[in-house]
């Protein structure tokens, strides 16, 4: 995530699409765009895809259809920490959707939401190619492994046990 | 132009070598089924229906893109081909509702006509539905998601024949589904409701608004005077629903059906129309004296109006603030016609039946309210609807004897009958302000440099030693590209025309739907339909606005003078920045 604010994260972004349109066919840069405006603003906001529509000059339905299509790009905030929990054959097996049911039930999100303090956010994962500790799930760019549904709340409480602290001076 | 012998179901034939086989096919006369395909639309090849068998090749191709070789050996019905099509066919009707007898689209359903020429006499898969959504936020125009089969015509008529781009795919596989960007509901998005996507759709997908119900109901209340207005282009089109060829003018038989359905009073649109001319001429006389920037536009096209607040708001000064001529009307007959028989505004429903589903909207806009704040133009009904309306109520249209407009408000001259093609408010303003400003007869009132069905044309006049100079642009599109150039160099036109939809009202989203044997938004439909509008002029006897003599007695009785004090109240109005604002995409250059 990114702590930059939001004017920083459009000047930034202008910058990027200034450069790539000089480009041959500009428009075949959409999909580049995207992903940066999702690197530097954590999500596509509509407010982000509307300035893309402008400095593009791409109608902005047509970059609401590029970013619906690709499973990648994210129409909501991601929160702080990034849960995906494995959904792969190894991990289904051997009790995947256990854990994936006890976030849900934790946090009180669905898979592609995120808590309302924007702490935490849950995906789906499809083998992260780390069969033998499944199941398992990663916090942003962590593994953890050989988890049951107690084991991944204690990693969640702990996680906001680790936030508060930081965030008192 | 080279030539190449081709065999099509084994027969030898001569054709363009640079065209495909569909083209090929249709030259000899077997027309290939098809459905995502038209011809001012980019190939898609997506819906897979006019696939053909060539001989050498592994799989059945695509023949709307798959160009002819030098002795290719065709085959257009086999019974693999056959069957591949009907397979082909079930599979997009598999998730699709079966509820054709009771959909709007009923007998004018393209898809259904599709089912029957491939001969499908069986549903035999079962799909999973797609979920019902209905986005009915606007006036005009039904978005209905259950009914869409994805052939993807909306979106290119909108992105690259209007240039708007108001809707496309969103989403991926089953779910996917052709929406306004950000899921927006389509009033709340850049959509300028000009209607073309309803033309174009094969379904009941996107639809018009329907009203008739309202207007039954309205017709069965005694308490109300019931008046009707009927827009130019309805009389030469409406004709089509009842199997009458292209290019008939109905409007004796339109005013008939429209006193058997019960209104009380029948009135023209042209007669507004002719008003419209007399306000606009003057407003252009005056612009041109350096009262207001120049060039101006004119404002009759709701669709372009709504365009211009989202897409051209830096232009909002230069357009007419001339009312439409439907909405002229309207405030007329609920102010001075409403006076002259003794009642009172809230007495009376307009109707107003048009060719447009933007007019619609219009219908609705604040700005064009009475003073009592109810809308000046209550319903406003397409073409297809009347036609329904008039088939509902067991009219039989084709045998009508006809009767006359009524007067006062239903006389017209033939300036105002080619408001309905592209360049026809151009010509009509010519006619008039030279003659305002001249004080001698044009002689030529023939204007044809601003005739025919080019997306843009342009021309000139001399009025008092000056040279005018014109331009018209039909289409979102050409619009758009007309008035980038205007704005580059502000001093290249005096005065531009322009409407929202291809070939003008003519060519509106409310027309009758092409039968399977023609095209949505036909050229050939729509020349016949202006044709039509030309030869009406041709036989009026008064061909300039400022000449029906109705006109000139309602300035007498109760406007005064155009542009002035009442003019003002009842006739112009004002226009401001809508959003979300529209990207215009450049056109290519080449």
């Amino acid at each position: 995530m990114t702590s930059h604010n939001q004017e920083e994260i459009n000047t930034n972004l202008k910058i990027f699409i200034a450069e790539i349109i000089k480009q041959d066919r500009p428009d075949s840069h959409l999909i580049t765009v995207l992903h940066k405006a999702q690197e530097l603003n954590g999500y596509l906001s509509r407010e982000i895809m509307d300035l893309v529509s402008q400095e593009m000059n791409i109608p902005t339905s047509t970059i609401w259809g590029v970013a619906t299509f690709y499973h990648y790009f994210k129409l909501n905030p991601v929160g702080k920490y990034n849960i995906s929990v494995c959904m792969g054959t190894a991990c289904y097996v051997k009790g995947g959707s256990e854990v994936l049911t006890a976030v849900k039930e934790e946090l009180g999100i669905e898979i592609g939401q995120t808590t309302e303090d924007l702490l935490f956010s849950l995906h789906e994962a499809r083998c992260i190619g780390a069969c033998g500790l499944a199941p398992v799930a990663m916090i942003n760019d962590k593994i953890y492994g050989e988890l049951t549904p107690k084991k991944i709340i204690d990693i969640i409480n702990n996680l906001k046990k680790e936030d508060e602290s930081k965030q008192i001076p | 132009m080279s030539t190449i012998k081709v065999f099509i179901n084994d027969k030898e034939y001569t054709v363009e070598s640079d065209i495909t086989i569909m083209q090929a096919c249709d030259t000899i006369g077997i027309k290939i089924p098809r459905l995502c395909y038209h011809p001012k639309l980019a190939i898609s090849s997506g819906c897979r229906i006019c696939i053909v068998e060539v001989e050498g090749m592994r799989n059945f191709v695509a023949s709307c893109s798959y160009p002819v070789n030098e002795g290719m050996k065709i085959h257009t019905n086999t019974d693999e081909i056959r069957k591949a099509r009907k397979d082909i066919l079930e599979l997009i009707l598999d998730n699709h509702p079966k509820d054709c007898n009771a959909c709007v689209r009923d007998e004018v359903c393209e898809l259904q006509q599709l089912a029957s020429t491939i001969g499908l006499r069986e549903r035999k898969f079962e799909g999973v539905k797609r979920e019902k959504y209905v986005d009915d936020s606007s006036p005009s125009i039904v978005n209905n998601h259950e009914k869409c089969i994805l052939c993807g015509r909306c979106v290119k008529v909108c992105a690259q024949i209007q240039n708007i781009s108001a809707i496309d795919y969103a989403n991926r596989g089953f779910n996917t589904v052709i929406v306004p960007a950000f899921n927006d509901k389509i009033a709340n998005s850049i959509c300028t409701l000009c209607g073309q996507c309803v033309n174009v759709c094969p379904t009941a997908a996107l639809t018009e608004k329907n009203y008739t119900q309202d207007v039954f109901k309205i017709l069965n209340d005694k308490t109300k005077i019931k008046v009707a207005q009927v827009a130019p282009s309805v009389r030469v089109a409406i004709g089509e629903a009842f199997g009458i060829p292209a290019g008939s003018n109905m409007e004796r038989e339109i005013a008939h059906a429209l006193k058997l359905l019960g209104f009380d009073y029948v009135f023209d649109s042209q007669f507004s129309a002719d008003l419209t001319i007399m306000e606009e001429a003057n407003e252009f006389l005056e612009r041109l004296n350096g009262k207001g920037k120049l060039p101006m536009i004119t404002s009759c096209s709701s669709g372009w109006m709504k365009a211009m607040e989202q897409f051209h708001p830096d232009l909002i000064d230069n357009v007419s603030t001339c009312k439409s001529p439907m909405s002229m009307m309207s405030s007329i007959v609920k102010s001075y016609f409403a006076d002259k028989i003794g009642k009172k505004s809230t007495d009376i429903i307009n109707v107003a039946i048009m060719c447009c589903v933007a007019k619609k909207y219009e219908a609705q806009r604040p700005e064009l309210a009475m003073e009592d704040g109810a809308h000046a133009t209550d319903y406003v009904i397409t073409t297809r609807e009347l036609a329904w309306m008039i088939k509902s109520a067991g009219i039989d249209f084709k045998n009508l004897k006809g009767q006359d407009f009524d007067a006062p408000l239903g006389l017209s001259t033939g300036a105002a009958t080619i408001f309905g093609v592209t360049g026809g408010v151009m010509e009509a303003a010519i006619r008039t302000a030279y003659e305002l400003a001249t004080n001698k007869p044009l002689e030529n009132i023939d204007i044809t440099s601003v005739r025919g069905n080019e997306g843009i044309k342009e021309g000139s006049i001399e009025i008092n030693g000056q040279e005018i100079r014109v331009a018209v642009a039909s289409g979102l599109g050409n619009a758009h590209k007309l008035l980038e150039a205007a704005k580059k160099d502000p001093n290249k036109y005096h005065f531009i025309e322009i409407m929202a939809c291809p070939g003008g009202c003519i060519g509106g989203g409310g027309q009758p739907y092409a039968g399977i044997r023609d095209l949505p938004f036909d050229p050939k439909l729509v020349n016949e339909r202006a044709k039509a509008l030309y030869k009406a002029d041709e036989l009026n006897k008064i061909r300039r606005s400022h000449e029906n003599p109705a006109i000139i007695k309602l300035y007498e009785d109760f406007l005064g003078k155009p542009l002035g004090e009442k003019s003002h109240k009842y006739l112009h109005t004002h226009y401001k920045q809508k959003f979300p604002k529209g990207i215009i995409r450049k056109s290519k250059e080449k």
